[in-house]
């Protein structure tokens, strides 16, 4: 089981997502934004970060480069992707994902351990949950506030495709308390939280066992290499 | 421009700025313009390119609209 990791110019996140990928007991594969190899890699994982220093729009000049036409090739075929904050907001940006991401609706960047609701574990990144699992892991963000038309909202809530919602506040104003979402075949998955974040002990969220012994994040890893075996 | 339905956090800051300064009391949104140049002339073929990349590449139509396009003559 091989996971690659995209790096992008201005992510942040990729050495901790290849990390989580190993702690996970997959492969981690480096992969780099100007090839146009994906390695022979089984998922997917587009990191957070600032890539391209958000111009023109959070993750916009990512979603161009040369290996996302791979990138969208391989999610349409049905490879596990999984977009984590900026990671999300190319996703969106390739239109792989629906809606989009906007500026927080208090205007200030944000940073907080994230309880969240799992809404779909039926997804490629999801399985190893149970719907209404209630986890948490780390958020950190100025523009996460996800927004859909109304029509593309009543789609997503009716096709049970929000796959994660913000538990007890909502950070960022994002519509319905969204947190994440998925595509129509759920191979496709971005969140604005950090599950890579909260994949081993002493690094992860606080607990009430112990502090920062949050690995909540560990599951995401574990759905997709359940996914990719049983395919 | 971002969406008018869409909440606008970087011209509500703006509104709440000019409010606090005594500027008065105004709505603000904050959109982009981007300026493109080209040496060749600015006919129906190039305006006609400039609008597809204004809709394609330098907006999202999710969350915001091209309000317009617009041939300026450079002054030489």
């Amino acid at each position: 089981m091989r996971i690659g990791v995209v790096t992008f110019p201005g992510s942040l996140d990729d050495r901790d997502a290849l990390r989580a990928v190993r702690l996970a007991g997959a492969e981690p594969v480096a992969l780099w934004h100007g090839s146009h190899s994906l390695e022979g890699v089984d998922a997917l994982v587009l990191p957070g970060g600032f890539s391209y220093g958000d111009y023109l729009r959070c993750g916009a000049i990512a979603s161009l480069s040369p290996i996302m036409s791979e990138v969208i090739a391989a999610a349409k075929g049905g490879m596990p992707v999984l977009g984590i904050c900026n990671g999300f907001q190319m996703l969106t940006e390739s239109r792989l994902l629906p809606g989009g991401l906007i500026r927080n609706d208090h205007g200030t960047f944000i940073r907080r351990d994230q309880q969240l609701r799992v809404e779909n574990a039926s997804t490629a990144w999801t399985n190893a949950f149970e719907t209404g699992d209630e986890i948490t892991i780390p958020l950190k963000n100025g523009e996460g506030s996800f927004v859909a038309s109304s029509e593309e909202l009543a789609r997503l809530e009716g096709e049970g495709r929000v796959v994660f919602r913000y538990l007890g506040v909502n950070p960022n104003g994002s519509l319905n308390d969204i947190a994440g979402v998925t595509n129509e075949r759920g191979n496709v998955v971005g969140l604005m939280p950090h599950p890579e974040h909260a994949t081993e002990p002493g690094f992860g969220p606080d607990t009430t066992a112990a502090m920062r012994s949050g690995v909540d994040g560990l599951r995401f890893f574990a759905s997709v290499i359940e996914a990719t075996i049983a395919a | 421009m971002p969406k008018a339905e869409l909440l606008d956090p970087q011209g509500k800051a703006v509104a709440a700025a000019l409010e606090r300064t005594g500027h008065g009391t105004f709505g603000v949104r904050v959109g982009k313009r981007f300026e493109i140049t080209s040496d060749g002339p600015a006919d129906a073929a190039t305006l006609a390119a400039v609008e597809a990349i204004a809709r394609d590449v330098l907006s999202n139509g999710v969350i915001e609209d091209v309000v317009g396009v617009h041939v300026v003559e450079e002054a030489r």
